[in-house]
Parts: C-alpha cells; sequence; structure tokens
C-alpha cells in the first residue's frame, strides 16, 4: 500500500515538473554579445544551463550533451521585450463599459497565433499582451514568454511577471463611450473625473472591507462581509501598489492631467505608453513615473498626433525619462531593432542606449528588469544571434532563444509554422493589409463609415 | 580695401553657423536656387559607378558637371568630405500631400465617391504646404508617386517632385492612370465576407470593368472617327488608357489576380502597363516576367498575406521577382512615414536584393518605368539636381542625411519634427515654476 502511496506521489511529483515550462542549455562560442548593461564583450562564450546565463566570459566549455553554437562574427543581444502588444491574443477589447478592471487579458491567449513566431523570427522573446484603448481604465494584460509551439496558453505565460493594467486616455476612450454610447467620458475632462471616480471608489470599497475586518474581531461578531466586487478589488490592488499601469495616451495635457491624479493617490508604478507628446512633459515623466513607452515614428494618422516628432524618443532619454520603443503592431513587432536604431538617426543615440529601448528599459516598466532584459549571469537565458550588428537595417535575426530553448532558427525552420490549421477554411484566406493587433482592434464598427481603407492606423 | 573687405566677408561666413542657431523672430528659412559646388565628394552615380574625391557642379537647376577639375567660380561651395551623393530617392507609390491627418475626413482628399472615376487628378489635390512634405524631404525621398484611392478606375496618378509652391512647380512629368484589379482575396483581417460572395463580387467586378473598358473604346473609336461626342469626361480620360497615351498603373496583388489580370490583358494591345502592390509577386515571378510588365512593390515592412508563408516573404518578394527577370521599383504605399523609403529598400536588399539593386530599384528604375531618366533618376550632366548629401549609406538607419537639392533648389533641411526638437529637448523651466 505504502509502495503505491509512494508510486502516486512520484507520479504527481513527475506531472508537477511537466507543468514547468521548457528550460534549455547551450554554449555560445566566440560572439560579440552586447550585454546592454555591461557594454560590448569581444570574442565572448555564453553558457546557458537549465534556462539561465550561468557564466559569461571566454574559453568556457559544456558537457558534451549540450549543444554548442559557433557564433563568430555574429551578434548576440538580449531578446527584445515589446512592452506594448496584442499579438497572441483573441480579442483586445472588452468595450462595455468606461472601467472594465475586472478583465484580465490571460483568459484570452491564444497560442496558435502565427504572429508568435513572426515576432520570434524578429528577435522578440517577451511581449506585453495588453488590454485595447478603448476604456479610460481598461482590463488587466498578460506578459508573455513566446514559447510557441505549446497548445497551452498558460506555458505562455510570464508567471514571475507582476501585474500590470490599462488605461487610456484621449480619443479612443471620449469616441468609443462619449460619441459611440453616449455616456461619460466624451471629453479628456470626462476621463480625468472617470479614473479618479474610480480610485475613490476603490478607497471607499476598501474602507468598507477594513470596517468589516475590524468588526468581525469581535467577539461573537454579526458583522456581514460587503459584497466582493473585482472591478473595485483591482482598482484598490493599484492604489496599494501592487499592479504597474500602463496608460495609453498620446497628448501632453492628458499625461500631465494622470500624472497630477497619481500622485493625488500616491500612485507611482505608472508607465505612459505611446507617450507622442512626452517629449513636452519630459520633465515630470522623467520625475513622477516609470516612464514612457514610444513609438520610433508614427504620427498623424489622428488629430492627437498631429503635433509629433520622430526625436520623442531621443527627448525623452536626455531628460532622463525611463524609455522604452514598443510596437502595438503584428508588424513592427518583428523588427523592434529596426525601431531602435530610427533613434540613432533622430537624436543621435548611442548604441548601448538604442539597444536600452528595447530590452533593459521595457523590461523595468514591465517589473522585471531583474529577470531580463540584459546579458548578465542569473539572467533568464533569454538571446538573439544577429548576422551583422542588430541596430544595422542589413541585420538579420539567426537564431532566438526563450529560457535557452531555440524557438527560431533561421537555417532550420520550415517555412509553413502554423501549429493547427483551421478544419473549415478550405481555402486559406489572403489578407492584404493587417489590421490586427491594435489598440482599437474589435471596434471596427466604429469604422464603418469610413469608405477609406487606406492605411488606417487606430492605435 | 578690397582685402579688407574679403576679410570682414570672412568673418561674416564664420559667424553663419551661429547666426543659424540665434533666435530671430520671424524667421523663416526657405528654399533657394543658385549656382552651388559640392566638393570632395563620393558620388554615386547609380547608372555611371561611383567616382571617388569628385565634384558636383549645380546651375539653372540642373547638373552641370561632375568630375575632379570643375570650378568654382561664382558658386557657393559645399564641402562633403566624408560625403556621399546620391540621386533623390523615388517613392513609386503613396499618398503624400493627399491628405493631411487620416482619421480626419475632412483632411482625406485622395478617394472620390464612385468606381469610375479616371478624371481625378491627383496633381489637383496635392497640398504643396502638407507638414509631411518637409518631414519626408530631409530623409534623401526627393520624388513620389500620388495615387488616388479607391474604386476600380480611382483617378490619374501624378509624379511630384517635393518642392514647389503650386503642384505645377512640383509635376516631375509623369501621369498614370489607375486601375484597381478586382480582388479574390480580402481587403484585411476584418473583411468577413464569405468565399464565395468574395468570389461573386470579383465576378461582377469583371464584368463591370469590361463593360467600362468597352465604353472607353467605343469613345476613342468615334472620336478617332471625329464623330460627335457628349460631354463624358471619364471616357475621356479612360481612353487614354486604352490608346496608350497614359500608362495604367494596375493595382493588383494576391497570386491568382495577378494571373488574372494578365490573362485581361492579353488582348489590351495598346496598353502601357505598372503592375503596383504585387504583394504575392513570388508565387507568380516567372509569369510576370514573361508578360514584360515592370512592377512597383512595397511595402517591404509588411506581413506576409496569409499564415502559411515563410516569415520573412514580404522582405524577399522584390529579389524573387528581380531574380525572375521583373522589372522591379519600391513603394511604401505610405502617407506620413514616405520617409522610411530607405529602410523598406535596406530591408529588400538584405533579404536578396543586394544594395546596388535596391538601390536602383529607388532612383533609376522608377525613372525609366515613368519615362523620366533622361531627367531624373541617376546624377548625370544635363539632369535635374535632384539629389541629397548623407554621410553614409541612405538605407543605413543611423545615417544622416547632410543637403537636399531638388530641381536645383536646396531645400532647408528643417521641419517640425526637427523643430519640436529643437523646441523641447531643454525646457526651460524644467520641472519647477522658474528655472533656478
Amino acid at each position: 500500500m505504502k509502495k503505491i502511496i509512494y508510486a502516486i506521489a512520484a507520479l504527481m511529483c513527475w506531472n508537477a515538473v511537466e507543468a514547468q515550462t521548457d528550460k534549455g542549455s547551450v554554449l555560445i562560442k566566440n560572439a560579440t554579445v552586447l550585454t546592454v548593461t555591461n557594454g560590448t564583450l569581444e570574442d565572448t562564450d555564453i553558457l546557458v544551463e537549465n534556462g539561465v546565463i550561468r557564466s559569461i566570459g571566454q574559453g568556457l566549455s559544456a558537457g558534451s550533451n549540450v549543444t554548442t553554437v559557433d557564433a563568430a562574427g555574429k551578434y548576440v543581444m538580449p531578446g527584445i521585450i515589446d512592452a506594448h502588444s496584442h499579438i497572441g491574443l483573441d480579442v483586445v477589447n472588452e468595450a462595455t463599459s468606461p472601467i472594465t478592471s475586472e478583465v484580465w487579458m490571460g483568459d484570452v491567449v491564444d497560442p496558435y497565433d502565427i504572429g508568435i513566431y513572426r515576432a520570434l523570427a524578429g528577435g522578440t522573446t517577451i511581449s506585453h499582451a495588453m488590454h485595447g484603448s478603448a476604456n479610460a481604465i481598461g482590463g488587466q494584460n498578460v506578459t508573455l514568454k513566446h514559447r510557441y509551439g505549446t497548445h497551452d496558453p498558460e506555458n505562455l505565460f510570464m508567471k514571475e511577471a507582476p501585474r500590470t493594467i490599462k488605461f487610456a486616455l484621449g480619443e479612443n476612450p471620449t469616441r468609443v463611450h462619449g460619441r459611440g454610447n453616449n455616456i461619460q467620458p466624451r471629453t479628456r475632462m470626462g476621463v480625468e473625473a472617470v479614473i479618479r471616480n474610480g480610485f475613490n471608489e476603490a478607497l471607499q470599497y476598501k474602507k468598507r472591507w477594513e470596517d468589516y475586518e475590524q468588526a468581525s474581531k469581535q467577539r461573537n461578531s454579526k458583522a456581514i462581509a460587503p459584497k466582493y466586487d473585482s472591478r473595485l478589488q483591482t482598482l484598490v490592488d493599484i492604489l496599494d501598489g501592487d499592479i504597474i499601469i500602463h496608460c495609453h495616451s498620446y497628448r501632453a495635457d492628458e499625461i500631465y492631467m494622470l500624472i497630477q491624479v497619481c500622485k493625488e493617490f500616491d500612485i507611482t508604478n505608472i508607465v505612459f505608453s505611446h507617450v507622442n507628446e512626452g517629449f513636452k512633459v519630459a520633465p515630470e515623466l522623467a520625475e513622477y513615473t516609470m516612464g514612457a513607452s514610444v513609438f520610433a515614428d508614427w504620427w498623424a494618422y489622428k488629430f492627437e498626433v498631429y503635433y509629433s516628432t520622430a526625436f520623442n524618443a531621443a527627448i525623452l532619454n536626455e531628460n532622463g525619462v525611463l524609455t522604452s520603443i514598443n510596437s502595438d503592431s503584428g508588424e513592427l513587432i518583428r523588427h523592434l531593432y529596426h525601431e531602435a536604431a530610427k533613434t540613432q538617426r533622430y537624436g543621435g543615440l548611442s548604441d548601448d542606449e538604442a539597444l536600452a529601448l528595447i530590452t533593459i528599459n521595457p523590461a523595468k516598466q514591465l517589473g522585471i528588469g531583474d529577470m531580463v532584459g540584459s546579458i548578465e549571469e542569473g539572467k533568464q537565458a533569454d538571446l538573439v544571434i544577429f548576422d551583422n550588428h542588430p541596430l544595422s537595417v542589413y541585420a538579420i535575426p539567426q537564431m532566438t532563444f526563450v529560457d535557452g530553448v531555440k524557438y527560431f532558427d533561421i537555417s532550420e525552420d520550415k517555412d509553413d509554422q502554423r501549429l493547427r490549421v483551421n478544419p473549415t477554411e478550405l481555402v486559406e484566406p489572403i489578407f492584404l493589409k493587417e489590421h490586427d493587433h491594435k489598440c482599437m482592434h474589435d471596434l471596427d464598427f466604429l469604422y464603418t463609415e469610413t469608405e477609406n481603407l487606406f492605411n488606417l492606423h487606430n492605435h | 580695401m578690397r582685402k579688407i573687405n574679403l576679410i570682414i566677408l570672412c568673418f561674416l561666413a564664420s559667424l553663419l553657423p551661429f547666426m543659424a542657431s540665434a533666435q530671430i523672430d520671424g524667421e523663416v528659412i526657405k528654399p533657394r536656387s543658385g549656382k552651388f559646388l559640392l566638393t570632395n565628394a563620393t558620388i554615386v552615380t547609380v547608372t555611371n559607378g561611383t567616382m571617388e574625391n569628385a565634384s558636383l557642379l549645380i546651375e539653372n537647376g540642373k547638373i552641370q558637371g561632375i568630375g575632379t577639375d570643375l570650378s568654382a567660380e561664382g558658386a557657393e561651395e559645399i564641402d562633403c568630405t566624408g560625403h556621399y551623393i546620391y540621386p533623390g530617392m523615388f517613392d513609386s507609390g503613396t499618398k503624400l500631400g493627399m491628405v493631411e491627418i487620416n482619421s480626419v475626413q475632412e483632411t482625406v482628399d485622395h478617394t472620390e465617391l464612385g468606381s469610375v472615376t479616371p478624371n481625378m487628378q491627383a496633381l489637383t489635390t496635392i497640398n504643396p504646404n502638407a507638414v509631411a512634405i518637409p518631414v519626408t524631404r530631409v530623409s534623401g525621398v526627393t520624388t513620389t508617386l500620388a495615387v488616388p484611392g479607391g474604386g476600380i478606375f480611382s483617378g490619374t496618378a501624378a509624379l511630384i517632385n517635393l518642392n514647389g509652391y503650386t503642384p505645377d512647380q512640383m509635376y516631375a512629368g509623369f501621369k498614370g492612370i489607375v486601375m484597381n484589379y478586382p480582388s479574390s482575396a480580402r481587403r484585411s483581417t476584418w473583411d468577413r465576407r464569405s468565399d464565395e460572395d468574395i468570389k461573386k463580387d470579383a465576378e461582377k467586378a469583371i464584368k463591370n470593368i469590361n463593360e467600362v473598358w468597352q465604353r472607353a473604346k467605343t469613345y476613342n473609336e468615334i472620336q478617332s472617327a471625329e464623330g460627335e461626342l457628349e460631354y463624358y469626361p471619364e471616357m475621356e480620360q479612360l481612353a487614354k488608357a486604352v490608346t496608350g497615351e497614359l500608362p495604367l498603373l494596375i493595382e493588383v496583388n494576391a497570386a491568382n489576380d495577378i494571373l488574372e489580370a494578365l490573362k485581361w490583358l492579353e488582348d489590351k494591345e495598346n496598353v502601357k502597363v505598372i503592375l503596383t502592390g504585387v504583394a504575392e509577386g513570388w508565387r507568380v515571378a516567372d509569369k510576370i516576367a514573361e508578360a514584360g510588365y515592370p512592377v512597383i512593390t512595397g511595402p517591404m515592412l509588411s506581413i506576409p498575406t496569409r499564415g502559411s508563408d515563410r516569415y520573412d516573404i514580404a522582405y524577399t518578394n522584390p529579389s524573387k521577382l528581380l531574380e525572375a527577370g521583373v522589372k522591379v521599383a519600391i513603394r511604401t504605399n505610405d502617407t506620413e512615414n514616405v520617409r522610411n523609403l530607405p529602410f523598406n529598400a535596406g530591408f529588400a536588399a538584405a533579404y536578396g536584393m543586394g544594395k546596388e539593386e535596391a538601390l536602383k530599384a529607388v532612383t533609376i528604375v522608377p525613372a525609366e518605368i515613368f519615362g523620366v531618366s533622361d531627367n531624373l533618376g541617376s546624377l548625370e550632366d544635363g539632369k535635374s539636381a535632384t539629389l541629397f548629401v548623407a554621410d553614409g549609406d541612405p538605407f543605413e538607419t543611423k545615417t544622416q542625411i547632410k543637403h537636399v537639392f531638388i530641381d536645383g533648389y536646396r531645400v532647408p533641411m528643417s521641419n517640425r519634427h526637427i523643430q519640436l526638437y529643437q523646441e523641447f529637448l531643454e525646457r526651460d523651466p524644467g520641472l519647477e515654476k522658474h528655472s533656478k
């Protein structure tokens, strides 16, 4: 009998191990290593053991069971991190209320999205899968590691990453709710009111629970617990500092507004996303926030991005704002290394500064800077090998590793990388324009009046 | 006395850089013409190789000489030591100047109502003062094809140079009628029509096209016979495509549609065809080469049209077309970010096309396709002084573009993006109400 119990216990343990995501070991030899945080190391080896960077140096060796990759003449950089993405998601917007903090993108992760593989082929190993920008306070996001090939959405989750939530200011929430549904917010004043009301209601809610908990400690307490409200509880968690806000925003006035609101509610965990006019309030962003995650050069697709500059990242960086460059696009996520390089054309950033925009800086903004985002001993082995310097327009990613496991290899991978083919699909559809993976996804009904299909960005 | 004058002049000249950065209320830098000598440059002519340590003389809007022994008599000398001179780049398909802000309908002027509107003139809608124009040209993109959109026969595209106060001053010598070949593919991921409906729509559209085309033919026949014609501006214009007076730019992307279009063209002898888009051209590259039509393709920076496609297929498409023997020019199909043309060319170069061919695909090849290669597309004596100076490879992301000349005009290396940079890099006051 005991034996059987042991056997069952052993089996359970084995299952528990199996439930873990894959971790790999590899020795990369003779590479130019772009550590990002400790400069560039020539002719250097990286030893990865069980998903972790064990050592960085010269003349390293590994056991015979460990694959060796000769990277002479090649460049290795940390896996690219995209702080604003919508790939790998079935749906993006729960546009039914100006506040939907109760929903979580972890519930709609689609491991079959070919976009994940395409991102890997562009060296991107981590994406911040975000709720859309329809609501002033949107849903909670999920940070994904691109472990493509799994059928289980949970295997894509970066479970160590802290919770984050999407906020959105400006045209999108005012169009969806104010003009679309005739409810507040219709203006940027309304957006402030919605957020402020949300936080104040959350404080009342928190107090109700504290009062109840206090009362229930009394002997023979007949206190009745308040009704649980996951929407307000999430806002309480933000106020308690347990959730990082990532806020879709464009104009300086609305950015400044939310900085003021956050100061009032003692919120410091906030990253502004897109932030096209962030350059106008760079000193404030530097002082009071976790920085800005911007586009390299997108502008003029809507009015609130008309007064933009491609020098935004350079101005922010120069002013001491923690700055990253994101994609918000299933297309751009494939060449964020090129987007980062644009800061060298527009503002002359150094190689390390430019690379930080897509590695360690977004890692910090996602609260995972101690685990990923640079090539350092002890960090997770998310690595990309390029044939040229990744900031060159001629650079082509050769291999991409997540946790030491190789998920992309330009010389071995087959052309068709789909994990499954839709069985009801007799003829494969051809899409001439990609409109997926964007902030306003699922809200196309709002654009039916627009016959103009050309170059429609709605981020 | 003369000497003193010279010294004063030299002193003033040495102040120029400082004066340029000083704040002068109301100061505006305008494009200006004149006689310019660009010296000590590496000159990439595109058609006649590369010359080291050479000079290029600009006068009366033209390149008046390329060589090592040019006289600077009366010319403003621009030292280009360590720099490269290239012909201005063409973006062979854009909406630049036809729309100011995409989501603000009042500013969108590229798509007229109706499906047969070949008489809609892109040149009419070009706003010479569009904010995006100076943003674009400082990248070395000097010449763009403005393409109207929508319907079947959208309108008449026009080639423009990115400097001038009126559309006519910008006009660069090519017009073509735009046709959107009926597509059996989905327009986008949110095109939810069934496969059957898409097929039906395409068939209906082809029937419609054939009727319209026949009408234009008849119009032309009556016109040639000097018969009496009622006012019919659409057919008046479309007849020019039938006879080959104006080229027909056929936008077609899905492989099957390309084949259908080639079949449709078989009996259209006089039509001068340019295929545009051609996203799935790599699937039928041999057929396109066989037909002998030139192709304008792009952007390279786009995702594959099918989930089963190799991830880099959009990057490699131009090289595969070229390999099959197709004449290929590159476009961005963009509006405000036409400045990314060199990066699209860079990706095409990296993914099989090579730097030299990619450079041709944004210079001499489009000039040939548009029939303006006697004036544009390369650095040659007597051609338009439409060129730029860079401190390196113009496709390389970090390269800085130093000077741009369009039709002999030296255009200011400034625009709203640069002005905002200058204004906001160092705010005063910073965080406090007053600087300390």
